[in-house]
């Protein structure tokens, strides 16, 4: 049982590495820029669709994968236009986008819900064949040192400190003369950028794009990101190694999947359990504030009862 | 150098919030004015500064420095005019950055941002020589995150980022207003160096009457939107607390109500 659960641990850590750039996706917007972008359970769609449509119809695939990475670009500078240009607050502007793309995927497939795309047809970069896995990590692990390495590169020019300080402190970010606005439409670009590269990836892994494949993306994504925090939080403080959590946040999250699903939960209940999951990881740093708060709050009555006496 | 003329400005005109906050400010300064700005709980002190720096935008009448009439100009493409010190310490820095992420963001400040390098070595050299001088034992944490920084450690930071650049006006707004008193005595005594050495344009807003009187070389003081008193030179030397109070009462026909002036 154990050693078979083991065997079958390949399939859930590719999946996971995946969703791990999804996750990097992400980070730039929630931990970087300090904003809560919805458009990337869209944006994740858009590059499944994108990636399968153009493959299908004989475009390379690597160049595919490139189209659907600018198609998510797109994605998210529409959504920082609709933040910074018409002043809807972000989280509603990625929910406006979300809702727009739901209808352009399913123009990009031809208006299909579901398009094929098999392994044995076409030499697809990535996927969850058996004998396709090792292959699959290798070169996703591949994407994710370049990725990483690029966006640590980035974040370290004279622009992507200004990204950074957009998020760390706006008021700052302008009395240092940074266009704070243009600086959250590019990490909304690059975030949905990455986001779609990872549904290209997503698609051939599956062997499908699906017009539901991006619903509750980013559930899946903000679990990633903060169970890696939480997890490694303490010892990768680099930025490298933040991102680095996110992918091993990624590839934690598939493998408890794995097994919450051997143990039998129903697989329409995995959405439910994500859910949860997400909510609790979220609550967890809230209440132990609190908790302490309390804590400071009783040894200073404590104290001061003891001066009183 | 700075010319405000006429400036009116109305918070949330038409309901039972409106304030008036600005009513017709005329205010010139001349290269090398170092200038305090007193004044009451809500005079206006803070919005006027807010208002050069396009925090908010004038309902009317017209900013210019140095010829450049920047009234309509957005808050981050006038940023290279100004360097700005804020009374929260939290305000002036990213406390998510290093100390020398800070200062490289602060150095350009009114560049154009490329994809070269944040911080290069040559700066952080240069930070670190610079960090010397606040004699707070920074120059060896140049890669400390400043959210791990006492307040007054933040407000020196940022003293630093604000005359990185030379900028053509240095906008004090009650920045040691959240120290404690020997740390303020400290910022201030620091804010008086970079002023004088680099002889720059200041303009610095202040609940303390004591140290209005004591620095710089004009004093104004606000009251409801407007400036009601500007004392330069040889008359403000001679100033004291008492006097400043006379006169206030004189020009405003009201008591000066700003408690924590009162008390310091």
């Amino acid at each position: 049982m154990v050693l078979e659960f083991l065997q079958s641990l390949p399939s859930p850590i590719a999946q996971g590495m995946i969703w791990g750039i999804m996750a990097i996706g992400v980070f730039i917007t929630f931990r970087v820029l300090d904003l809560a972008d919805l458009t990337v359970d869209g944006t994740l769609g858009t590059g499944g669709a994108v990636l399968v449509i153009l493959t299908t119809s004989g475009l390379n695939v690597w160049l595919s994968l490139l189209v659907a990475f600018i198609a998510g670009c797109l994605a998210g500078l529409v959504t920082g236009v609709l933040h910074t240009k018409f002043g809807i607050p972000a989280i509603l502007a990625g929910i406006l986008t979300q809702l727009a793309l739901y209808s352009i995927n399913l123009r990009v497939m031809g208006g299909r819900a579901n398009t094929p795309i098999s392994h044995r047809t076409y030499d697809l970069i990535v996927s969850s064949n058996t004998d396709l896995l090792p292959k699959t990590i290798l070169v996703t692990a591949i994407f994710i040192a370049a990725i990483i390495a690029i966006l640590y590169w980035f974040f370290g020019t004279e622009m992507g400190h200004s990204i950074r300080a957009t998020g760390a402190n706006e008021a700052m970010a302008r009395a240092n003369g940074i266009n704070t606005n243009s600086r959250k439409i590019i990490g909304l670009v690059l975030s949905n950028g990455i986001v779609a590269l990872s549904g290209g990836l997503l698609a051939q892994f599956s062997g499908n794009a699906d017009i539901n494949m991006g619903r509750g993306a980013i559930v899946i994504g903000l679990a990633a990101v903060i169970i890696g925090d939480v997890l490694l939080g303490k010892i990768f403080k680099n930025f490298a190694l933040r991102l680095l959590s996110c992918v091993v946040g990624g590839i934690i999250y598939y493998i408890v999947i794995a097994i919450v699903l051997r143990l039998g939960l129903n697989t329409n209940d995995l959405k439910l359990f994500s859910a949860v999951v997400v909510a609790i990881f979220l609550g967890v740093p809230f209440w132990k504030n609190q908790l302490a708060g309390k804590r400071r709050k009783k040894s200073k009555a404590v104290k001061e009862d003891a001066a009183h006496a | 150098m700075l010319e405000v003329k006429n400036i009116y400005k109305t918070f949330n005109p038409g309901t039972v919030n409106e304030k008036k906050a600005l009513s017709g400010v005329d205010l010139t300064l001349a290269d090398g004015d170092f200038v305090t700005v007193i004044g009451g709980n809500g005079a206006g002190k803070s919005t006027l500064l807010n208002m050069i720096s396009g925090v908010y935008s004038v309902d009317s009448g017209s900013i210019v420095v140095d010829g450049i009439d920047i009234t309509g100009m957005p808050e981050h493409k006038r940023a290279k005019y100004f360097g700005r010190v804020f009374q929260d310490p939290m305000t002036g820095t990213a406390a998510t950055m290093e100390i020398a992420e800070n200062l490289a963001l602060a150095a350009r400040r009114g560049k154009r941002r490329t994809l070269r390098f944040g911080v290069t070595s040559k700066e952080k050299e240069q930070y670190r020589e610079l960090l010397k001088t606040l004699d707070l034992g920074l120059e060896d944490r140049l890669t400390s995150k400043v959210g791990l920084l006492s307040g007054g450690q933040r407000q020196a930071i940022t003293l630093l980022m604000a005359t990185l650049q030379q900028p053509k006006l240095l906008l004090l707004d009650e920045h040691t207003a959240a120290l404690d008193p020997k740390t303020s005595a400290k910022v201030l005594a620091l804010t008086q160096k970079i002023i004088s050495e680099n002889k720059l344009t200041a303009m610095m807003v202040t609940h303390n009457m004591n140290d209005a009187i004591t620095y710089g070389n004009r004093l104004i003081m606000m009251h409801e939107g407007r400036i009601i008193l500007d004392i330069s030179g040889e008359e403000k030397k001679q100033l004291t607390v008492e006097a400043l109070l006379h006169k206030f009462e004189e020009v405003s026909g009201s008591e000066f109500a700003n408690d924590r002036a009162l008390l310091s």
